[in-house]
């Protein structure tokens, strides 16, 4: 068994339509090596799911997505996300906006393969009134409370990152945070996960075994894509590029910026983005963001 | 020597917003912003040393751990609070935070989200984040640097992010018991929810502010205590943690201008 694919290889399985969960968190381990590979592919009409940071951002700036479903979209730092911002006041895709927990809360329904599940988050805000599709619910108990329904994020890929990988699918995560992760990964059809580094066979002790957040049976494909997180925070490797984000941010602004940012950092590919970003020592070297 | 009539305005707004945790016991104290986090670490090091603190990205500490580069400091962790955890958390309702929103209306609600048309909005600004489950699951308070009418909307806000107490939002057997709005500190004042049915009431102004200065600059009607005390200076001890926790003065940069405390008594 080896689930070994090119970046190339795992976005040829993203077809034009689907629902894609990217995971990570704002400007946080984001699995950019295989958001700029869809960047170079040719697929549209996405319907992307993510707690949003530069992957969301890049994904408006390049027409990809036709419904963004999220509970926002930020590169800390730089709180506002330009593009996303460019694209969502132009009335560019569909709107899911989502409370952070609902957000969990739909992921974790499809991971259990139920049709929703009952919170209170969202209620008697926006979110309900402004989102037709959603429902609430009574408790069917004494109480009769009225929950909100939160429906199934059903995904048809999740795209994830972490720091290790074998190619057998098992994968390790060595932040302080895991974040959604195992969640994207259950909520998905199929999913592909991009690795610093990846070895032919995984073998732990008890602590390291710690670190593995989801099964490998979820994993229908790993990439080998060293600094595949970059410019975002792959804690405990490298921090965020932020001179590199303000390049980034600076694209919005500028007419064709966009098209001078895909033919100066994505067309070119994953190796030469890494060496013109300033290579392996730089990315080694970025130090981890003080909050 | 440290004089309290030289505090800023910023270091009067961190007592003051330190002052939403008091008592709070032990529940995760989250100020979200240079200036509630600094409150939340002055409450901790001071009044109320039970409340629970992060380092702001996941993990634990006792010890609140100072503004920006870090040099000799150390934090020393003492668990984990990953995203998962928040929300286990905020679930639960052992939780206070303070944020500052775009907006906020006579009800208490709040919009992170966007302004203007839903559909085609004039500002998208973050998303509602997690304000609609923090709303409706623990303590909220807010923070406002710049206290008017454009943060302080006359009708509803644009978005409702955050939920409060427009009984026109709640129906039937949805459970509001859990809503609870603390304090809204801004550049001008202290206000809470005190009022008849949760409506906004000054509690203290800053030094040198009348009422009638904030109620010009709020869009909706306000209440006020039949004596409205001045919100106190901090203290020479509280201004030497404040400098502690804030070692390269990032609170000089909240406020346009960094203006004293006293600056419109002098």
């Amino acid at each position: 068994m080896n689930k070994e694919l090119t970046a190339s290889q795992a976005i040829a399985h993203i077809e034009p339509g689907m629902t894609i969960g990217i995971g990570g968190w704002g400007p946080r381990r984001k699995p950019m090596a295989l958001i700029r590979e869809l960047l170079r592919s040719s697929v549209k009409d996405l319907t992307v799911v993510s707690y949003g940071g530069p992957d969301v951002g890049m994904l408006c700036a390049a027409g990809k997505v036709r419904k963004l479903v999220y509970g926002f979209v930020t590169l800390d730092a730089i709180p506002l996300e330009p593009h996303f911002r460019k694209a969502r006041e132009s009335g560019a895709f569909e709107v899911l906006e989502l409370d952070e927990g609902m957000f969990q809360w739909g992921l974790r329904a499809a991971a259990m393969r139920m049709s929703f599940l009952p919170t209170r988050c969202g209620l008697a805000s926006d979110v309900l009134a402004r989102n037709p599709s959603i429902k609430t619910i009574t408790s069917p108990y004494d109480d009769g409370e009225v929950y909100l329904a939160m429906p199934a994020l059903n995904l048809d890929v999740a795209l994830l990152h972490v720091h290790e990988a074998d190619r057998l699918g098992n994968t390790l995560v060595r932040a302080a945070d895991p974040m959604f992760d195992d969640l994207f990964a259950r909520a998905a059809a199929r999913c592909y996960v991009s690795a610093e580094s990846l070895v032919e066979r995984l073998a732990l002790d008890e602590q390291q075994a710690r670190l593995n957040l989801y099964e490998r049976s979820l994993v229908s494909g790993v990439v080998h894509a060293p600094f595949g997180a970059h410019p975002t925070y792959n804690g405990s490797d490298y921090g965020w590029d932020s001179e590199h984000l303000k390049r980034y941010v600076a694209s919005a602004s500028d007419t064709d910026g966009w098209q001078a940012y895909m033919s100066e950092f994505i067309s070119i590919g994953e190796t030469a983005y890494i060496e013109r970003v300033g290579g392996p020592r730089r990315i080694s070297a970025l130090p981890r963001p003080i909050f | 020597m440290t004089s309290t009539n030289e505090a800023t305005l910023a270091e009067l707004m961190i007592v003051a917003c330190g002052e939403a945790w008091r008592g709070n016991g032990e529940v995760l104290a989250s100020g979200i912003g240079i200036v509630p986090r600094l409150g939340a670490s002055l409450a901790k090091l001071t009044h109320t040393p039970e409340l629970l603190m992060t380092d702001s990205e996941s993990l634990l500490v006792e010890e609140p751990i100072p503004l920006g580069p870090r040099g000799e400091f150390l934090p020393k962790y003492s668990g984990t609070m990953t995203f998962s955890r928040v929300f286990d958390c905020v679930w639960g309702g052992r939780r206070h935070v303070m944020i500052g929103p775009s907006q906020i209306d006579r009800w208490g609600q709040t919009n992170l989200s966007s302004i203007g048309d839903y559909a085609r909005p004039k500002t998208a600004i973050l998303g509602v984040r997690g304000l609609p489950g923090n709303s409706i699951n623990h303590a909220n308070s807010l923070f406002v640097p710049t206290h008017g009418p454009r943060v302080f909307v006359a009708g509803e806000v644009d978005m409702v992010s955050g939920v409060g107490y427009n009984p026109a939002r709640w129906t039937l057997g949805m459970k509001r018991d859990f809503v609870d709005l603390r304090l809204i500190v801004t550049d001008m004042c202290v206000m809470d929810f005190g009022g008849p049915e949760h409506a906004v009431r000054v509690v203290s102004l800053h030094p040198g502010i009348a009422f009638e200065q904030v109620q010009s600059a709020t869009g909706f009607p306000l209440l006020a205590l039949s004596k409205i005390p001045t919100t106190p200076l901090p203290t020479p001890d509280q201004l030497t943690i404040i400098r502690r926790l804030d070692p390269h003065g990032l609170r000089a940069g909240v406020l346009k201008g960094n203006p004293p405390a006293l600056r419109r008594a002098a």
